[in-house]
């Protein structure tokens, strides 16, 4: 409505002011989203660490050390009583100070928040990667790759065949298949893992046709074909329980939304016009949609990487998954916060470029006007 | 609501919805009901000596229609019920023999061998003289020994003997002489010869002859009843599914609806920390708080309750309601002095119920599978049986390496079952209240 009452601005000017209206709302729109992030990461950092309890555990855990390296030296054993109390405690106070253990909870947790905002991963406290190293950031690039392999080869794969079936299905409304899959939307219900376990039943314990799980045979075949192969082999079950976890409903909502937008006043005009099938579909359909089929795209891909927690586990998936669940069960803060602070990032920045890109793309998005 | 109701009692999958719900909600009032919370928990982790007469790892009892040669079943003899005779051995010493007799039918060996004592005396413990019969009449002397006042010996495990007979002794003691491989089936016999020393003292001998089949669902690596965890475990699933679903959809739109009235920094605040929400990972953040914190079911409900109350929901609520607000009764509560929170929570909350339904129905076997996702990665609850506690045993056991199927497809076709029951009837609810769906 604004925009039919300001239409006598000059044509530059329009421009500007739009220019400026996205640019504005570029920058708030940004820092709001940082803030956002901001937050969400340091309320990881609280649950993290406990909200300092982890703190506790790892005093302990020195205090333990280094009465067990006490009473095993021989040098120790040696000392009078109250010089090797004080020794000890010396020992104790240096170590706790090395890990920054001396500062308050409160204080550490804004370093903390500080670094992960920075991406400084820093070191983990157990886990290792798989040359040995330390380094936060080394363990997640080492288990990166075999999560983007297995998740977005599927959310790719599972996104294109929907939305062409969906369509299909949308011109043949009503038909078999349509309310075949209308039947089976259902079966979207169960998680990925579950598809997973009878899939590893059917196929690897009776068949014995595919591996229970893993990446690779052991030991890893010689040569990139075969290797390339074992690994092939070993991704048919998992990306079969993601496929069968989410295509029937993906297919579904697909072909609903489809069939609300082709009931549009314009696409019947464009059918009445004698428009052909495709050239409807193309212009008319997929043309509007696109913001919509977009953002589902970019988020399905990020938000799969949740699910991978399970899936890896129950398949062995050496990914991202897999390791933030050891690491949540070896207690590992630096490698739990940086998995989430890299999904806030990934969210946060999609979330960002989509909002971008419906200002500029959709014309009907108004933005920076107060809506 | 009337004719949403009727139109749920026409529609096929609606209606099969309802009778599963129906049937499972059944279920759990019996479960509640005949075995007590307190009592569900000992029995499920009292340890292996609540369930010792029970086969280890037994497939349910039906699998023998499926198969020509039938399983064995666990077969347990009774001193109490068996012919004895006592005489005195000299002094107060008396000599109590019992002949534990029973039929077996079956073409496969039992899966293990056990004679259980329960002795009653004051000093000594009586001492036992144990022998196998066979159906052909042949004994073989098994061992000898002091009985305390509950005791065990193990026929399958008992190393000496094994040597003796060059095999394992459940295998040896019903084999056919002249085929080592198959059973010899007929009427065996434990002989027991029992020297009491005081004068009260009893004794009870029971053989159990274990099988490969047990109850309607077999048992776990612990030989307790699988039937146990199915039926405890859908009271636990349907309270976990319904109040996760029922409190965040109402907290969620109890805030939508504060926000939309009134409006200004506090719907601000609202949305903002929705937008916050969503940045954090749910899933690792319930898989932190059970690892670090309580693997207690409430306080998984809790969190899950915590991480919905501004879930995604909010947006389209908060549309609603800012519909809501403007309709005329709003305006009638105000004029005769209604204030903000009498007006949202007993004029506009009520007023979205409806439209809220399907969504949790629809929300409900998301939880219980959630359920279930956190027990699989060992974040179960520690003292109840669920369906997911059972997946993860058979998995951690490696059910599905050895072939033990029945271990994860029985609890697996509860949670279909449940998510089915619950998805039928939220598609259909769906369907009917959802006009745009309804038009095409």
């Amino acid at each position: 409505m604004a925009g039919a009452l300001s239409l006598p601005l000059p044509r530059s000017r329009a421009i500007n002011t739009t220019l400026v209206r996205v640019g504005t709302y570029t920058l708030v729109r940004g820092v709001t989203l940082f803030c956002t992030t901001a937050v969400g990461v340091y309320l990881t950092i609280l649950v993290a660490n406990m909200g300092g309890y982890v703190d506790q555990i790892k005093r302990a855990e020195i205090r333990e050390q280094v009465a067990l390296w006490a009473s095993l030296s021989n040098e120790m054993r040696r000392l009078p009583q109250d010089v090797r109390e004080r020794v000890i405690a010396q020992m104790i106070r240096v170590e706790e100070q090395r890990l920054g253990l001396d500062r308050p909870f409160l204080v550490r947790s804004v370093i903390y928040l500080r670094d992960a905002l920075l991406l400084r991963l820093g070191f983990a406290e157990r886990m290792t990667s798989d040359v040995g190293s330390r380094l936060v950031r080394q363990i997640i690039l080492d288990r990166l790759p075999p999560t983007l392999l297995l998740f977005a080869t599927t959310q790719i794969l599972l996104f294109f065949v929907s939305v062409a079936l969906a369509l299909r299905l949308a011109r043949r409304y009503g038909s078999l298949q349509d309310r075949l899959v209308v039947a089976l939307a259902p079966t979207s219900t169960p998680p990925a893992w579950f598809y997973g376990i009878f899939l590893i039943l059917i196929f690897a314990a009776w068949l014995r046709w595919l591996p229970f799980g893993g990446m690779v045979d052991a030991p890893p075949p010689e040569g990139r074909l075969a290797y390339a192969l074992s690994v092939l082999k070993h991704m048919v079950l998992p990306v079969l329980s993601l496929t069968l976890t989410s295509i029937f409903l993906s297919i579904y909502s697909w072909r609903t939304f489809f069939l609300i937008f082709s009931s549009e006043d314009y696409v019947e005009v464009a059918r009445a016009k004698g428009l052909p099938g495709h050239l409807v579909e193309r212009r008319y359909i997929l043309r509007p949609t696109l913001p919509t089929i977009i953002t589902s795209f970019a988020l399905g891909l990020i938000g799969a990487w949740t699910g991978a927690i399970v899936l890896e586990t129950v398949f062995n998936w050496p990914g991202l998954g897999r390791a933030l669940y050891q690491a949540i069960g070896l207690f590992d803060t630096p490698v739990i916060v940086g998995s989430t602070i890299l999904y806030a990032y990934l969210l946060a920045i999609t979330v960002f470029v989509l909002d971008i890109v419906y200002a500029i793309v959709d014309p009907r998005v108004k933005v920076g006007l107060g809506g | 609501m009337g004719g949403v109701l009727r139109e749920l009692l026409r529609d096929r999958s609606a209606l099969c919805g309802l009778v599963l719900i129906g049937l499972l909600v059944g279920l759990s009032v019996y479960a509640v009901v005949a075995i007590p919370y307190h009592e569900a928990i000992r029995l499920w982790r009292g340890g292996e000596t609540l369930w010792q007469e029970n086969p280890r790892n037994a497939r349910p009892e039906w699998v023998n229609w499926f198969l020509t040669n039938d399983l064995p079943r666990t077969i347990v003899v009774d001193s109490q019920v068996a012919p004895h005779e006592e005489r005195s051995a000299g002094g107060s010493v008396r000599e109590v023999r019992t002949i534990l007799g029973f039929h077996y039918p079956y073409a496969r060996f039992p899966s293990e061998l056990a004679v259980f004592f329960e002795a009653n005396y004051a000093q000594q413990a009586p001492q036992v003289e144990l022998t196998w019969r066979t159906p052909d009449g042949g004994e073989i002397r098994l061992t000898e020994l002091g009985v305390g006042r509950r005791d065990v010996y193990r026929i399958s495990s008992d190393q000496r003997l094994q040597q003796e007979l060059g095999g394992r002794p459940d295998v040896v003691l019903f084999a056919n002489p002249d085929k080592p491989q198959d059973v010899r089936p007929g009427r065996y016999a434990l002989g027991v010869r029992a020297y009491l020393f005081e004068p009260g003292a009893t004794l009870r001998v029971r053989l159990v002859v274990y099988g490969e089949v047990y109850g309607i669902a077999g048992t776990d690596h612990l030989r307790r009843d699988l039937s146990l965890a199915l039926l405890w475990g859908t009271p636990v699933a349907m309270a976990f599914g319904f109040v996760a679903a029922v409190g965040s959809t109402l907290s969620t739109l109890g805030i939508a609806a504060l926000g939309a009235w009134y409006g200004g920094w506090v719907d601000g605040l609202i949305q903002r920390v929705t937008e916050v929400n969503l940045i954090l990972p749910g899933l690792p953040i319930l898989i932190l708080v059970a690892t670090l914190y309580s693997r207690s079911i409430w306080v998984m409900v809790g969190v899950v309750i915590l991480l919905g109350i501004f879930g995604g929901g909010i947006k389209t609520y908060r549309a609603l309601f800012l519909q809501v607000k403007e309709s005329p009764y709003i305006e009638a509560a105000r004029a005769y002095g209604a204030r903000g929170w009498r007006i949202v929570f007993a004029y506009m909350v009520p007023r979205a119920v409806p439209v809220l339904v399907p969504q949790f129905v629809t929300l409900i076997p998301g939880f219980v599978f959630l359920e279930a996702t956190l027990a699989v990665l060992g974040l179960g609850d520690p003292l109840l049986p669920t369906w997911g506690k059972v997946i993860e045993d058979a998995y951690r056991a490696g059910a599905l390496y050895v072939g033990q199927y029945y271990w994860v497809l029985e609890p697996a076709a509860m949670l279909v079952l449940t998510g089915g029951a619950f998805t039928l009837l939220g598609f259909a609810l769906d369907r009917i209240t959802n006009p745009r769906l309804r038009e095409l």
